[in-house]
């Protein structure tokens, strides 16, 4: 108890002070229950409640930001310029580290949804979601509001990248819409990769299990993607895995909004939002034997 | 409501008579261990209904199921007539939960975590900022709504979480071990809120504790349960007196007036139970997690 409140309070520092005020006039809103929301509309009303508490969060405690900062600033800065310098991965006309940086905005923002479930068995841990499953909250909306909650961190973090790329000499587009849905690409892929990791964290139940399977997916994720390279240099088994890996639709995506490389942006986001949903379908399915 | 539901549902049969709660032969297993087994429990409305019961007795898991969290058939468990297998949102809307672990997120002000529950029940946001206010009002949290739940003692914590259930107007509260690890005068400060808030609402209360005290303080009616049953059920005067009777039949002579304690002991203790599966039914991760919750409320 650090900020003890001015006046002592006799006997027990936790008694609740008595009000003046007679109790029915005092809680008169808490006698009426509020209206219900119906259908659809509580999908994105949650999708609001949880992005919200993601941004007071990462207002309390921002070291998150800083320290996640780091490793595409290093990405970017190393592997990028000496391979800008060594010239020995074909990306046409198109710098080696402007080509990379798509590619690091959208392996950053993965890192983070990957490692969302984490956050869900430390809420069930904790009670917290225990007590969001017992509101008038469906799973499907629960985990949907969960998903673009992981997004909302993964956006701020694309836009730190974004930032450093640029400082770095990285010729981005400067045109607001094509930035604009570069951060919708960037919210699809997390949500995507956050019901990945909630579905997995309905299945394994425990924190250390989860960054174990966490760990060992990342990197072939992000090897098994045209992250780093491009497709055509890639073994056919790769290729073929590449082909299926939403993380390459989505650096697919971003290279073409950001950098201006050729890209199939129709398939790029109708494979994006497929995969969300199903991503949505399968956490919300798994999510109630985190509540068992 | 239609007529195709099955004959054993009234439509305006249960919800008609007017239970806050009806839980008919209730039976939850994990794995081998028959948690609730064969429950049957009816709490009107208005009252403060107290589960009692030893470790490991299953009131935490009859709570789980009743608050949804747990899947059970239809026609078992009724919250104000709606169907907790069926209307499961409806349900939700009328109730509001406090956990048997301390569960507000520490990442978040106090004025956060109730505000978090005011969303997600959908009150709307003119509504917000007052509603939270009055619910943090109510349990005394005022002045520490800004700081980080993390700061907050473990009775605080308890107060935050009644505020978050408080703040969408629950017709049942439902309470698992409220006031584990709370100091007396905390203790009583957070049972004469809610006797202000049920004064005005008529809300019901569900409430599971280990302390007899407050039990026959604060309750209508008890239901002692022991093994994922009901061994007892009434008024705390009836519970002692039926351990009168009980005694002058057994030819018992103890010349003390029974306390609630007695009655405890008389129906959970070892007296009836034969010790052979209760060794085996997880007492040690019960304790530890009994441990747990008060080491970090207190
Ligand atoms: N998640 C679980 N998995 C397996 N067994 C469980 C689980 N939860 C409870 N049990 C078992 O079910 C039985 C009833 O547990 P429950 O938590 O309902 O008891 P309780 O009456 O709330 O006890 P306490 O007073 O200690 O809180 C116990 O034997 C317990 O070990
Ligand atoms: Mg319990």
């Amino acid at each position: 108890m650090s900020a003890v409140p001015a006046t002592p309070r006799p006997a027990s520092a936790d008694a609740v002070p008595d009000g003046p005020v007679a109790p029915d006039q005092r809680f008169a809103l808490l006698l009426a229950p509020p209206r219900a929301r119906g259908g659809l509309r509580v999908v994105p009303a949650r999708v609001v409640a949880m992005c919200a508490v993601e941004l007071q969060k990462l207002r309390h405690d921002r070291t998150e930001l800083y320290t996640r900062a780091v490793q595409p600033a290093l990405w970017l800065l190393i592997f990028g310029e000496t391979f800008t310098r060594m010239h020995v991965i074909p990306t046409g006309n198109v710098p080696y580290i402007d080509y990379l940086a798509p590619g690091i905005i959208a392996q950053s923002a993965m890192f983070i949804a990957i490692f969302y479930g984490i956050m869900i068995i430390w809420e069930r841990d904790s009670g917290v979601l225990t007590k969001l499953l017992v509101t008038p909250t469906p799973r499907a909306a629960l985990v949907t509001g969960k998903a673009f909650a992981s997004g909302v961190k993964a956006v701020i973090q694309a836009v730190v990248v974004i930032v450093i790329a640029a400082a770095l000499g990285v010729a981005l587009t400067w045109n607001p819409l094509r930035l604009l849905g570069a951060l919708v690409v960037v919210l699809l892929g997390s949500a995507f990769f956050a019901c990945l990791s909630m579905a997995i964290a309905g299945i394994v139940l425990t924190r250390d299990r989860l960054m174990g399977i966490g760990q060992a997916i990342t990197m072939p994720l992000f090897f098994g993607s045209n992250a780093l390279y491009p497709v055509d240099v890639m073994p056919g088994w790769l290729r073929a895995f590449s082909a299926v890996n939403p993380l390459s639709y989505q650096v697919d995506a971003l290279r073409g909004l950001l950098i201006g490389t050729h890209a199939h942006l129709l398939a790029d986001f109708a494979v994006l939002t497929v995969a969300a949903l199903l991503g949505i379908a399968a956490a919300a399915s798994l999510l109630g034997r985190l509540a068992r | 409501m239609t007529t195709s539901l099955p004959h054993h549902v009234e439509p305006a049969g249960r919800s008609a008579d007017g239970a806050a709660l009806s839980c008919v032969d209730l039976h939850y297993a994990f794995g081998a261990t028959k948690a609730v087994d064969g429950l049957d429990l009816r709490v009107e409305q208005g009252e403060v209904f107290g589960l009692l019961g030893p470790n490991g007795a299953g009131k935490t898991t009859t709570i789980r199921a009743i608050t949804t969290l747990l899947p059970v058939p239809p026609g078992v468990v009724e919250v104000f007539g709606h169907d907790a297998a069926r209307q499961k949102m409806a349900v939700r809307r009328l109730l509001g939960y406090v956990p048997q672990q301390l569960s507000a997120d520490a990442g978040l002000t106090g004025h956060e975590n109730v505000a978090l529950f005011a969303r997600v029940f959908d009150v709307p946001r003119r509504e917000r900022a007052a509603r939270v206010a009055q619910a943090l009002d109510a349990v005394g949290l005022t002045d520490a709504a800004q700081r980080s739940a993390g700061t907050y003692s473990g009775g605080m914590v308890r107060r935050l979480e009644l505020a978050q259930a408080l703040v969408s107007a629950p017709r049942l509260l439902i309470l698992d071990e409220p006031t584990i690890g709370m100091d007396p005068i905390a203790r009583d400060s957070v049972w004469e809120r809610i006797s202000d808030i049920r004064a005005g609402t008529g809300m019901t209360v569900l409430v599971t504790t280990h302390s007899m005290e407050e039990a026959d303080q604060r309750c209508d009616r008890l239901a002692l349960m022991h093994r994922g049953r009901v061994r007892a059920l009434g008024t705390p005067e009836e519970l002692k007196a039926e351990l009168i009777a009980h005694r002058r039949e057994s030819g018992d002579a103890d010349p003390r007036p029974p306390s609630l304690e007695d009655v405890f002991r008389h129906f959970a203790g070892s007296g009836l139970g034969d010790p052979g599966p209760d060794e085996q039914r997880g007492e040690f991760s019960d304790v530890r997690r009994t441990r747990h919750t008060a080491s970090r409320v207190g």
